[in-house]
């Protein structure tokens, strides 16, 4: 489905492999502004994801009798690790990453029949199993201590942290002076009593929290930039995305600004420029017409909002795209693009009756 | 004696209700959080399918071919009231627990679809045979599943089995994995998960066997697919 509505003289790269190792370099101011500022617990993420993804990869192919090597070659379970990663809470422990690249490349890519045939987004699949089955391990964020502070895990901490079994070592004492709300959750969890210009102004967070995510999102943006020059993503998802949010936190904080984040604080926390340029285009299960990306992309947009005023969870990015994934198909059907040659659009729910057919 | 063997073999087996014809699945994928939630329902639903296989087939001759089905539906719901207020009487807590899905054992499409496709036409002893099969299939898969579930989900195993069996198993639970939880196979997520992999295991445990068979005698017959179930009945 992901090529079908793409142009036959498209400039962009082709090959799989070339497409991923491009993405790949796109992630890197991303990850490397998440390292500045929450240490190096976000590159044992990184590193233990893409290599369980492509060890996986590789047992499931074996496992299915395929060919190995030029498989691998195509990068894309490498990426799914390395998105995996870069969402998980720094520092997370090597089972629970295995888990969740378990749950994304066995179950949602390779049971589903591979690279391209997967309904649903791999990467998120794991985080929304990760975050489900493990909740305290999943919301304890590190505190953005900065990669050279002596606040920050020393290697041998963060050593003793990645190897220990399941959620346990996240529980432990010491933790709290190491982790950190991030600002939506900080935020969602804010007394109803108090404005949001007190509760600001009372420093819920670390020192410079709400800086490191302001930061690390403009890196994913930058990042998601070289994707849009190199043509590897369209527009369309990113900007219907961040639109659709940027309306709905825009509406509810004109109506109430004491209690509700501006758009700005919703674009900029979380996993909102993220999710819009690296999660939510990815080929296989977003929609595949121009149209049929606004809507999907627009989708996203809102229910991330929905989930974020109204849900349990103070970010959504993993559900929404999710949740959109199962509308891919219906999107894809009702927004068919006229083939060349024909008066109107091939589109929706065509009723055939018998006698028609008789008669042609 | 070859028609019991049969219907043991399909119960159990090859037209397992859980793993082949997919009925009875919102039972199961709902109360399969544990043995003992497992083990009570199954056992619920065996008495119920006994109870109904056996007295449809012997009405069998005196109800309309137009009102068959409400009156298939009435003798279940009668056998599925006896169940309830038996666990009600014997097993209050987990009576408790299973709650909404012991009436709902009415509409359990494995009850009606053996009520209909299989007692209403066949004699007492087969008829009685094929349901007390059919429950052990339904109840067998239950418990696997309840045991998969429980031991990867809690790290534990036949707890609380004192709810259905009484202060004798006041402790037969293990503690198989300490300090573990894996909250995604307690969730009712977790069970399409764990059915989809035991119906995958059913399917490769067929296909070794037919490959076996192939090798062993050159002309196999041609396969009978049915629609809608998830393994071939030969």
């Amino acid at each position: 489905m992901s090529l079908m509505h793409q142009s036959q003289v498209s400039r962009q790269p082709t090959d799989t492999g070339r497409v991923m190792a491009w993405l790949l370099l796109s992630t890197l101011p991303g990850i490397a502004t998440l390292t500045w500022h929450f240490g190096l617990g976000v590159l044992s993420n990184v590193l233990l994801a893409g290599a369980f993804g492509i060890g996986l990869e590789a047992l499931v192919l074996r496992l299915r009798r395929r060919t190995v090597r030029p498989v691998l070659a195509d990068n894309s379970a490498l990426v799914t690790g390395v998105l995996l990663g870069a969402s998980l809470p720094p520092g997370t422990s090597l089972w629970l990453i295995l888990v969740g690249m378990v749950a994304a490349i066995v179950v949602a890519k390779q049971l589903y029949g591979g690279l391209g045939q997967n309904p649903f987004n791999p990467a998120m699949v794991g985080y929304a199993l990760l975050l489900i089955s493990f909740p305290a391990a999943m919301t304890q964020w590190a505190a953005p201590h900065g990669l050279l502070s002596a606040d920050g895990l020393s290697l041998g901490e963060l050593l003793a942290r990645v190897t220990g079994m399941s959620s346990g070592m996240n529980t432990g004492p010491g933790v709290d002076a190491w982790s950190g709300a991030t600002p939506l959750d900080a935020f969602k969890h804010k007394p109803d009593a108090l404005l949001a210009s007190e509760f600001w102004a009372s420093n819920p967070l670390p020192d410079g929290t709400q800086a490191a995510w302001r930061n690390v999102a403009l890196a994913w943006l930058a990042g998601g930039a070289l994707l849009l020059y190199k043509r590897l993503i369209g527009w369309q998802i990113p900007l219907s995305m961040l639109t659709a949010m940027g309306v709905l936190a825009g509406f509810s904080y004109a109506v109430d600004p004491s209690h509700h984040g501006s758009p700005a604080f919703h674009w900029l926390s979380g996993a909102a420029v993220f999710g819009a340029f690296f999660i939510a285009t990815d080929p296989v299960s977003a929609a595949t017409s121009r149209k049929g990306k606004l809507y999907y992309g627009a989708g996203i947009g809102v229910l991330v909002m929905l989930i974020r005023e109204a849900g349990a969870y103070p970010d959504a990015v993993a559900f929404a795209v999710l949740l959109m994934n199962f509308t891919v198909p219906f999107i894809d059907y009702y927004t068919q693009p006229r083939t060349q040659g024909h008066a109107r659009p091939n589109r929706g729910i065509k009723v055939t009756r018998l006698d028609d057919e008789e008669a042609s | 004696m070859s028609q019991f063997n049969e219907l043991a073999r399909n119960g159990l087996w090859s037209n397992n209700p859980a793993l082949v014809q997919l009925l009875g699945l919102c039972p199961l994928l709902a109360v399969s959080g544990s043995v003992v939630n497992a083990l009570g329902l199954g056992l619920a639903t065996l008495l119920v399918l006994v109870g109904s296989n056996v007295s449809v087939s012997l009405i069998r001759h005196h109800v309309p071919e137009t009102v068959r089905l409400p009156a298939f539906v009435m003798i279940i719901a009668a056998f599925v009231t006896c169940a309830d207020l038996l666990m009600q009487a014997y097993t209050y807590q987990l009576h408790q627990i299973l709650g909404i899905f012991i009436p709902l054992i009415v509409t359990n499409c494995a009850i009606l679809g053996r009520a209909d496709g299989f007692a209403a036409k066949n004699p007492l002893l087969p008829a009685a045979t094929d349901g007390l099969m059919m429950g052990l299939g339904f109840a067998a898969v239950l418990v696997v599943l309840g045991a998969v579930r429980e031991l990867f989900g809690q790290g534990t195993l036949f707890t609380q089995m004192d709810l259905l069996f009484g202060p004798i198993a006041a402790n037969w639970g293990i503690t198989v994995f300490p300090h573990y939880d894996f909250l995604f196979l307690v969730l009712p997520p977790g069970a399409f998960f764990a059915t989809g992999l035991l119906i995958a295991l059913k399917n490769l445990i067929d296909d070794r066997k037919a490959r076996l068979r192939a090798t062993q005698q050159p002309n196999s017959p041609t396969e009978n697919r049915r629609v809608r179930v998830t393994g071939t009945i030969r």
